[in-house]
């Protein structure tokens, strides 16, 4: 009996000490580079800015945040050299993907026209609706996005009735992916002076409700 | 010469390598190897943890009590597992980002668990870094070979860089059913050099 207790206790004693020197060290590496990891994520959302954007002097390093109870989308305005709004890039997502979570940047110019966009995170199929990335931005049939105006033009997919033509095999990707394009172009709209005309601004809200 | 230094290492080249002939880590192995980068990340990022895992219990191999083994292991494992992940988010942030929650699934590698039962845990500290290297060096390989030939036949490319248009790429290499293909072929490949030596 009292070797039987002798073991136990030298069980929770070995295994304590290794959870105590397992924990020990991942946070001392996790403390050596935290900046580094934050340097990194910020890098990233930084560089995806600077890719979407039209030709811009400077943009607001705080963003201007927009909740529709769903979704965060978050605003960066640009300006030129005279201080004057050139445009935004978005931050927007959808929890619809084919798996999961879509994060896109959007940037738009002042007068709502898309200039460009980056998948920031996405799961998606690889070979299907991974094809996100570059997809709607190459010029071939009615899949392009880059130059349309988000209040003029249906933004889609066809088989919603949209002018947009899905990734082949990735509709739902797809739908997402717009969804979030849309809900991005809402957001600049109500908080940047829109210069589209207002009836078509609500028109697009109520698509997204 | 059954146990020597060199037999140690080179046995997981080709002779017990963990993937092709041991079929160890084959979860992993075909869900991120849909391009080379992907594969040599994750290959390296496992044989990292094998290698710090196989040291840190064959120096504490006389301290754990033969009933706490397994926990043991386990948190051994999986406390390395989390520096890996710290470490690649902070210096190599598209890998992570690529192969999101495969990296903290490497702990149920069984590839790492079965190497430290198996081995490290009745080895010296030098002989199991040696199985370690050789392991992880295999299991590297072939999931870099595996990543490569995936991403040729399905995108035409080898390391992002592309050999021929992407349209004329066999999909079906990307996808799942792909991978399992690629590696019958490759361990058909491994056992025709096994008889062979």
């Amino acid at each position: 009996m009292k070797k039987q207790t002798s073991n136990f206790i030298r069980i929770v004693v070995v295994l304590s000490g290794i959870i105590l020197m397992a924990v020990v060290s991942s946070s001392v590496v996790y403390s050596l580079v935290k900046d580094k990891i934050q340097l990194s994520k910020e890098e990233k959302l930084q560089s995806a800015i600077r890719k979407v954007l039209p030709p811009y002097d400077h943009f607001d390093s705080k963003p201007l945040e927009m909740n529709d109870g769903v979704e965060v989308m978050k605003i960066f305005k640009a300006y030129d050299k005279q201080n004057l709004f050139v445009g935004a890039a978005v931050e927007s997502s959808s929890n619809n993907g084919y798996i999961g979570h879509i994060d896109v940047m959007v940037g738009f110019d002042k007068s709502g026209q898309i200039v460009n966009y980056v998948v920031t995170e996405q799961n998606e199929t690889p070979g299907l609706g991974a094809r996100i990335i570059d997809w709607f931005k190459t010029e071939h049939k009615s899949q392009n996005i880059i130059g349309k105006d988000a209040s003029a033009a249906n933004l889609s997919v066809r088989n919603d009735g949209g002018d947009i033509d899905a990734i082949t095999g990735a509709t739902i990707t797809s739908r997402a992916f717009l969804f979030a394009i849309r809900n991005a172009y809402f957001a600049f709209t109500s908080t940047v002076e829109p210069e589209a005309p207002k009836t078509e601004v609500q028109a697009d809200s109520t698509k997204i409700q | 010469m059954k146990d020597s230094n060199t037999n140690i290492f080179t046995k997981g080249l080709i002779k017990s390598n963990p993937l092709l002939v041991l079929a160890l880590g084959m979860c992993p192995a075909l869900a991120t190897t849909t391009s080379a980068i992907n594969g040599l990340g994750m290959g390296l990022a496992t044989w990292f943890v094998l290698l710090c895992s196989n040291i840190t219990v064959s120096l504490l191999k006389n301290t754990i009590p033969e009933k706490a083994k397994l926990p043991a292991h386990l948190i051994i494992i999986a406390n390395f597992v989390t520096i890996a992940e710290i470490l690649i988010q902070a210096y190599w942030p598209e890998l992570h980002d690529n192969l999101g929650i495969y990296i903290p699934l490497i702990v149920m590698n069984c590839l790492i668990l079965g190497r430290a039962e198996v081995f490290a845990s009745g080895h010296s500290v030098f002989k199991s870094a040696l199985d370690a290297l050789g392991m992880g060096l295999g299991f590297t390989l072939a999931l870099t070979l595996l990543g490569v030939i995936r991403e040729f036949l399905g995108t035409g490319k080898t390391f992002g860089n592309i050999v021929f248009p992407g349209e004329y790429g066999a999909l079906l290499f990307v996808l799942a059913p792909g991978a399992f293909i690629t590696l019958g072929f490759l361990i058909a490949g491994t056992n025709k050099l096994k008889k062979q030596s």
